[in-house]
């Protein structure tokens, strides 16, 4: 880094080092003031890495049948009375360790949460930009679309389109295109409010200076929205990215709660949360408490940051 | 005003319509519906026959156009996986679905809006803070999330509350209710409470904003410039300006709790519309998968314009004056 | 002058900041008898409006009382518990703001409004207040008050709406009235009627106005006296005539000039070099030294309000003590 030997720093600011130039950002300074939001930044790190890498932290691999024995099955907690010292959460009712169950549950809730909300980003903002730019028809056609949507919540939406599309798919394929049909369905749920943020930045930008100028070179159309309009437009999207990323998680939990999610097969942590409930009665309880511990922890967790994040880009509270 | 009113109710059947077609088309092209009836030894001619029966060899348009008039008539169609009719299969359920709404939604008004006053008012209070974790824990966990932890907590472990069903009904007419009965009762404790959170939550989080938001204000400031009292000040003035824009909000999502009942439907087993939907989409039946749809649309559609009528009529600004000097 | 009104002594007035308190006002001193109008001129940001929030308790925190005492009628109202306080904001002295149609419920009726004013001060019941309310809207010029006295604030124009404002300031009878920029949110046609109207309807009730704008004309026409205020500090105090045409204060002098006059023919206008310091960056010393054309070495140390005649300036130019004798010019 340069910043430690700076001599040309400009004659009315005395040269800064690294560190005093991270004390005085006041991004930094906002993150690090609650303690709170510190610990939720960890625990959203710590929950990352286990999820990223799942496959060599995890004791066994839940999904190969071969180390699976169903004699295994419903082996409660290694620390509980009648507990395996092997499975440190115990096991489902497949045999399952837990802990590896979760690990790699949440591996998949957070794959599908990253990848839906990039998807809705995309065609939200992709659409946004277009509405904002052309105007006239176009822009009314996918205002009208994105106002019929915005009446229902998200939830019934990625429903519904959950629904439509496993009625459009053979039953034997259900399963395996289960993740792409939950990304698909929860991206395309959430795609109205980006475009309508977009959109209204759009048609700020468009009247610019620079985009005029962009026309009078001659660059087409699609070269000024996506290398010139987009990166002004980018901030607002971020925000609700953010916040997005926690409904993401909780949607496609619940809709593999109802069932209509990931299977039993590859589960989410919402699935091991349908299994475990109906096992609540019968005396195996961490079959729901573990996986829904760690649910809670992570979305509690990313809402606190997002909560943050909303505050510290916030313009009118500076 | 009535140019207003007009164009709102026009908008309203626009997107109903717009809903109505998407219906049509799930209904129609989603699946078979002639397969779903018949058996694998079924001629072709018996299928040619059904097919016209049915109607589905006539252009789109008509078939779409005599979709809605059902649907206006309340005739949905039969359901593949019941052979019952889809509107039948509904209102034995809809009693069930309504009463867990209603109770939720009061309770979340109930709750949510003296919360958020409150939380605005004494703004370093313990229970304050109180109200502001719970309000975090509110709006972060999920639905189903709240409602298996309740399970866990009063029926498993305490074994205060049962955990599913609605206890004992009583029949009044078309209706069944559960708030006759003591059984009725306890059954509807922990799905109402469940479904209200989130509402409760953002509701008062709202209030709270809101009523932060008015306090700040110049009238306010003038208002204690006047030497008005803390107590006037507050609920003369600031409560009714801050409820106002909450309304549109709180109406909004009372159609919501309609939807999210769904997922506590499940949890605790509660026989409603809800529960009727998630089979019908486990199972791909299109009828009711349709028709709930369509339902849900209007019920929004109708809150949203009554909510926007109530809006105009309680913010005098927005009223046009006829003959006032 | 007989016992003081409104009298204000050594008022500090800080914030509370990260970086330690910021110093809004510092050492403020005037008074204001009895049916007076005092002018509280100078620049945005000089202080005025937070000397009138001070006097009647809305300061905003982080903003704070830190010393001095502020009496009306004798008695100190600066430490008053809350209770206390209500009954003198509105019954003893009225505030009005600048912006008339923020200063305004929107959404509750100028009758109703103007009615729980009055019967928060006054035990009157509710005909009564709602009749003494018909009278005040007549008083302050609104036509035809029975028709108008429900009406909602988005329906009366904006010198209306100020006009009502001024009603709700009265209407309890008070003996201060603060106007805080009472006219700059409004045209231009309709600033002297309001004016005027502050004027009569004050002078007709026998109550004393602290009358803060930033226009040095309105001053002139309206004021006895005036104070001028600079980065926190009261500068030059005095009688409104002496002071426009013979002023003190290097400050004063400097704003004298900057106004042009039809009958001196000049082709620049007069401009102070230099702004106003921030809260932040006041300099220690005379707060104007930095811009004065008169500065010298005594200028280092703050000069407290020094009495010339029936005037105060506070400038080390006019310290009769003898080390300064050499350096007046």
């Amino acid at each position: 880094m340069s910043e430690i030997a700076a001599p040309q720093a400009s004659a009315s600011e005395p040269d800064r080092t690294l560190i005093q130039r991270l004390r005085d950002n006041d991004l930094l300074a906002s993150f690090l003031a609650s303690k709170v939001t510190v610990a939720a930044g960890l625990v959203t790190l710590v929950l990352f890495l286990a999820a990223l890498l799942a496959p060599w932290v995890a004791p066994t691999d839940p999904f190969n049948p071969a180390t699976n024995y169903l004699s295994d099955s419903l082996d409660p907690p290694s620390f509980v009375a009648g507990g395996d010292p092997r499975f440190l959460l115990g096991t489902d009712d497949q045999g399952r360790d837990m802990l590896s169950a979760i690990l790699y549950g949440l591996r998949v809730s957070l794959a599908i949460g990253f990848l839906s909300v990039a998807l809705g980003a995309a065609i939200g903002v992709s659409l946004g930009l277009i509405a904002g730019y052309s105007g006239g028809w176009t822009d009314s056609a996918i205002m009208r679309i994105a106002d019929v949507q915005l009446t229902f919540p998200a939830i019934l939406i990625a429903l519904l389109l959950d629904g439509v599309a496993h009625a459009l798919l053979k039953p034997a394929s259900r399963d395996e295109s289960a993740f792409a049909v939950l990304v698909l369905a929860i991206g395309l749920s959430f795609w109205v409010q980006y475009a309508r943020t977009v959109r209204a930045s759009t048609m700020v930008e468009k009247n610019r200076d620079y985009v005029q100028a962009a026309r009078l070179i001659g660059l087409s159309h699609a070269r000024i929205l996506f290398s010139h309009i987009l990166p002004n437009v980018m901030g607002p999207v971020m925000v609700i990215a953010t916040i997005n990323l926690a409904l993401a998680i909780i949607t496609e939990a619940t809709l593999s709660f109802l069932g209509v999610g990931l299977p039993p097969t590859e589960p989410s942590l919402g699935t091991l949360i349908r299994i475990g409930q109906n096992y609540l009665f019968s005396g195996e309880w961490w079959i729901v408490t573990f996986p829904s511990l760690t649910l809670a922890v992570l979305v509690l967790a990313v809402n606190l940051l997002g909560d943050w994040l909303r505050d510290a880009l916030n313009p009118r509270l500076k | 005003m009535i140019a207003f009113i007009l164009r709102r109710l026009l908008a309203s059947i626009g997107v109903l319509i717009a809903v109505g077609l998407i219906a049509f088309a799930m209904f129609r092209y989603v699946g078979d519906p002639v397969n779903q009836m018949v058996g694998i030894e079924t001629s072709a001619a018996e299928r040619a026959q059904l097919t016209h029966q049915l109607g589905l060899d006539q252009p789109a348009i008509v078939q779409a156009a005599r979709f809605l008039i059902n649907a206006a008539r309340l005739n949905f169609g039969v359901s593949y996986q019941f052979k019952q009719p889809v509107a039948d299969l509904i209102a034995a359920r809809a009693p069930a679905t309504l009463e867990l709404a209603l109770v939720a939604s009061i309770l979340s008004l109930a709750a949510g809006v003296p919360m958020g006053v409150y939380a605005a008012l004494r703004r370093d209070s313990a229970l304050t803070r109180l109200f502001q974790a719970l309000s975090l824990i509110g709006i972060s966990l999920p639905t189903f999330l709240i409602g298996v932890l309740m399970i866990y907590l009063f029926a498993v472990t305490l074994r205060w509350l049962p955990s599913f069903g609605r206890g004992d009904v009583v029949r009044i007419g078309w209706w069944t209710t559960g708030l006759l009965t003591v059984s009725g009762l306890k059954s509807l404790i922990m799905p109402s409470i469940t479904l209200a959170l989130f509402q409760m939550t953002l509701i008062m989080r709202l209030v709270r904003a809101e009523m932060l938001e008015v306090l700040r204000s110049d009238y306010i400031r003038f208002a204690r410039a006047r030497g008005l009292s803390e107590r006037t000040i507050h609920f003369r003035h600031a409560l009714k300006n801050t409820l106002i824009p909450v309304i549109t909000v709180v109406g909004l999502q009372l159609g919501s709790i309609v939807a999210f009942s769904i997922i506590t439907e499940t949890v605790f087993a509660w026989p409603g519309m809800g529960q009727l939907f998630l089979q019908s989409i486990q199972n791909v039946d299109i009828p009711i998968m349709a028709a709930y749809l369509l339902l849900i649309a209007t019920l929004f559609v109708v809150i949203n314009f009554i909510v926007d009528l109530i809006y105009v009529l309680v913010d005098p600004r927005l009223r046009v004056h006829l003959g006032r000097a | 002058m007989t016992r003081p009104l409104l009298s204000v002594r050594a008022l500090r007035v800080e914030f509370a900041t990260r970086r330690g308190p910021l110093v809004a006002l510092d050492g403020v001193s005037f008074d204001i008898a009895p049916g007076e109008v005092l002018g509280v001129v100078g620049e945005s940001g000089a202080g005025k409006s937070l000397t009138g929030l001070a006097i009647v308790g809305l300061l905003d925190p982080p903003g704070r009382i830190a010393d001095g005492e502020i009496r009306l009628d004798g008695e100190r109202i600066d430490n008053l518990p809350p209770a206390r306080m209500r009954d003198i904001r509105g019954g003893r002295i009225g505030v009005i703001f600048q912006d008339p149609l923020t200063s305004l419920n929107p959404l509750m009726r100028i009758g109703d409004q103007l009615a729980e004013t009055i019967m928060a001060h006054k035990s009157v019941g509710r005909r009564q207040a709602r009749a003494q309310a018909l009278a005040w809207l007549g008083e302050v010029g609104i036509p035809s008050p029975e028709k108008r006295i429900d009406g909602y604030p988005h329906e009366f124009s904006g010198g209306m709406r100020q006009r009502v404002v001024i009603a709700l300031a009265l209407c309890a009878e008070p003996r201060l009235v603060i106007a805080d920029e009472p006219t700059t949110a409004l045209d231009v046609s309709v600033q002297a009627q309001i004016i005027a109207l502050i004027k009569n309807l004050t002078r007709r009730h026998g109550a004393a106005v602290m009358l803060i704008t930033h226009d040095m004309g309105v001053i002139a026409e309206t004021a006895d006296r005036v104070a001028v205020m600079y980065a926190g500090r009261i500068v030059e105090i005095g009688a409104v005539r002496e002071l426009v045409r013979h002023p003190l204060h290097p400050y004063t002098q400097g704003l004298m000039a900057a106004i042009p006059t039809l009958d001196i023919r000049a082709d620049r206008l007069m401009q102070i070099p230099g702004a106003m310091p921030r809260l932040s960056a006041i300099p220690r010393g005379c707060a104007f030294a930095p811009r004065c054309p008169k500065a010298f070495e005594r200028c280092a140390a703050r000069p407290p309000l020094i009495t010339v005649g029936d005037r105060g300036a506070a400038c080390w130019l006019y310290d009769r003590a003898p080390a300064a004798a050499d350096a007046r010019n």
